[in-house]
């Protein structure tokens, strides 16, 4: 007899609603108030079954009435994310295909396109979104609204939240278990104040787990534009994709297209294209889960250069071949957003 | 599809097997906290048991880890098993415990297979008479199917791996991981103290968006108190197939993986340059090693996987050194 999920030793993929997360954002801590603007850093232990960093105080006034108390909060006052005109998360299933990279591209394109944008790392094991913005020294303070988030230059024009920026050190392992990283996405997603943004966009791990599931459930009240998903050429990372768009349709999540990395590698000594990583697998998936297909990224080292030193890519290396396929991807997530609100 | 429940958990259970159960702050409250804190929600002794029966037949466990995805960890897991199974004398056990991405079946050959069950527990897919594979991909009925669970479920399919697999007697059990520090890492620690881990090979390559995610990896060795038998770095340079010039695709910013490693006071491995043929082979579930001899990848490889049985070897030399001192000085009356 063949042991299958389906039916054998009793295991079986959850593949319809996702499973229970339950009330609650942690355990129970008054609030207080914190003197100034105190950093967060260090608030966050690595360690399994150490308390989640303290929720922000609540906004006073009579426009504040909290419910239950404790660790059932309910806020009835404006919504940290009332301002965030659309919110995209950028999903794999693979691992190193370049989440980060394109979530971090993408929002350095759409800036340029004058618009305000929001990054949101729910990696928490690995956090790569802040080194990317080189700003990982920097550390996350609370006001009246909540967390604010790091941001990247004078302008605030993009804003970030990891939990890179709440470690002390940052070779400490987050060694945690599901619970615990539900209850900080809980908390990213509620107590982020990121103000008004044209698009928050979420970073995700790899994998259909704990983060995925609870990210979607607590996103899910809100303007939840869709997923754009990243695979790299080959069979191997299209496999994994697959059950991520999956994962979309089990959990109702549109999909807005697939996105091929490392798509090819041109030689800068003899300009001979390689296909280093194989060729065309994003782009069939696209078409047999019927999808849209947004574009090939090639592999550029002077991309995956600016990213290591935190260096704006778009505005250093227009004439780059990753820039056009980039800024394509933008123009599609722009040109959806006209269309929906038309 | 079937689908099974979760039980409710709070939520920031730290784990009823957890050396925190029922301490922890979360525990407060939960209406299983009295019983996790008797320690009555420890494993079950029965099924600790059969763990350790399992795992006393395996003389060295190898964990391929990295803390960053995408890094090359299943593809150096696959010929790390391939190339120890080429000694015919040697029986070599490939377990994959990436339950969200299992990426072993296709690089082994072994899309479609099933696993069947008999009296002495599952049945390992096997490539060769000595090379045996498990994993949840051949579990599942159709390349679509998500596995959509959360932590308590994929520790539970973690320990059916390890306590109802009928591996037999194996000289290397090789583990291939996902990425990160979470829930399958610290069962795997945990189920796995049963038996004689050899220690952990840490995969990354040259950058620094790698290397950090790294480093944490190599603190959660330390901190589970998991040996590092070495650190392998890949995707270490390319050299074009036309010009034969070299380009860093990722270049080593912060000095790669060899600078961490003096850094951190672990081994460097070796350093295993990108391939086309690499992500081919891998595709096809070929062995890169066979297809491509002549390549410098498959030196890098030959060279790694050879350090690895060194160190194996040398701590099997060790330990029974141990052994034979102990017993030189039992008094027989």
């Amino acid at each position: 007899m063949a042991p299958g999920l389906a039916g054998g030793p009793g295991l079986a993929p959850a593949g319809g609603s996702a499973e229970s997360t339950g009330p609650g954002t942690g355990p129970p801590v008054s609030p207080g108030r914190y003197p100034g603007s105190t950093s967060l850093r260090g608030s966050v232990s690595p360690l399994p079954g150490s308390p989640s960093p303290p929720p922000p105080p609540p906004i006073p006034g009579p426009s504040a009435v909290t419910v239950g108390g404790g660790a059932d909060e309910v806020r009835h006052e404006r919504s940290n994310l009332a301002g965030v005109r659309h919110i995209l998360l950028v999903l794999s299933g693979k691992g190193g295909v370049g989440k980060s990279t394109i979530s971090t591209e993408l929002a350095l394109s759409l800036r340029h396109s004058g618009k305000k944008v929001g990054i949101l790392d729910v990696d928490l094991c690995g956090p790569s979104i802040p080194r990317m913005f080189r700003v990982q020294d920097n550390s996350v303070h609370q006001c009246d609204s909540g967390w604010v988030p790091v941001f990247v230059d004078q302008d605030k024009s993009i804003s970030l939240m990891s939990i890179g920026f709440l470690l002390e050190n940052p070779d400490d392992a987050v060694v945690w278990r599901g619970p615990k990283k539900n209850a900080l996405i809980k908390q990213f997603v509620a107590d982020v104040a990121w103000g008004d943004l044209d698009f928050l966009i979420v970073d995700t791990p790899p994998g259909t787990s704990d983060e995925h599931i609870s990210t979607v459930e607590a996103l899910r009240p809100y303007q939840l534009l869709g997923a754009i998903l990243v695979t790299t050429p080959q069979a191997v990372s299209v496999g994994d994709v697959r059950r991520e768009l999956t994962f979309c349709k089990k959990m109702n999540l549109r999909v807005l297209g697939i996105v091929e990395n490392m798509s090819g590698f041109v030689c800068p000594h003899c300009s001979e294209c390689t296909n280093i990583f194989s060729k065309g697998g994003g782009e069939e998936l696209a078409k047999h889960a019927g999808v849209p297909f947004l574009g090939c990224v090639p592999l550029d080292p002077q991309l995956s250069q600016s990213l290591e030193e935190g260096r704006d890519f778009i505005q250093e290396f227009p004439k780059s071949s990753a820039f056009p396929a980039l800024a394509h991807i933008a123009q599609q997530i722009l040109d959806g957003t006209s269309q929906q609100s038309s | 599809m079937a689908e099974l429940a979760d039980g409710q958990l709070p939520q920031e259970c730290p784990g009823s097997s957890s050396a925190q159960a029922g301490r922890a702050a979360a525990c407060q409250g939960c209406p299983n906290q009295g019983i996790c804190a008797a320690g009555a929600a420890a494993p079950d002794p029965a099924e600790a048991a059969a763990l350790r029966a399992r795992l006393r037949a395996v003389r060295h466990a190898v964990l391929v880890l990295s803390g960053k995805g995408g890094v090359g960890k299943s593809t150096f897991s696959a010929l790390l098993a391939l190339g120890l199974a080429a000694d015919q004398a040697k029986q070599v056990a490939l377990l994959d415990i990436d339950i969200c991405g299992p990426s072993i079946p296709r690089m082994m050959g072994l899309d479609g297979e099933q696993v069947h069950q008999s009296g002495s527990g599952w049945s390992p897919v096997y490539v060769e008479e000595n090379l045996g594979v498990m994993s949840v991909g051949f579990l599942l009925s159709s390349p679509d199917d998500a596995v959509i669970w959360r932590g308590p479920k994929k520790n539970g399919l973690i320990k059916q791996f390890l306590r109802d697999v009928d591996w037999g007697e194996v000289d290397y059990l090789i583990i291939d991981t996902p990425p990160g520090t979470s829930d399958e890492h610290l069962s795997i620690v945990q189920y796995l103290s049963a038996a004689h881990v050899a220690g952990a090979v840490i995969v990354t390559t040259p950058q620094e968006v790698s290397l950090q995610d790294v480093r944490k990896e190599i603190n959660f060795c330390h901190k589970v108190k998991l040996p590092i038998i070495g650190v392998v770095e890949n995707m270490s340079g390319f050299i074009c197939p036309k010009c034969k010039n070299e380009s860093q695709i990722f270049p080593p910013t912060t000095g790669g993986a060899e600078k961490m490693c003096q850094n951190l006071n672990v081994s460097l491995l070796g350093k295993v340059p990108l391939d086309p043929q690499i992500g081919k082979s891998c595709d096809k579930g070929q062995s890169f090693l066979s297809e491509a001899p002549d390549s410098p990848a498959t030196s890098s490889y030959r060279n790694i996987i050879q350090r690895i049985q060194e160190y194996c070897d040398q701590r099997n030399f060790q330990e029974e050194k141990i052994i034979y001192e102990r017993n030189k000085n039992v008094v027989h009356v």
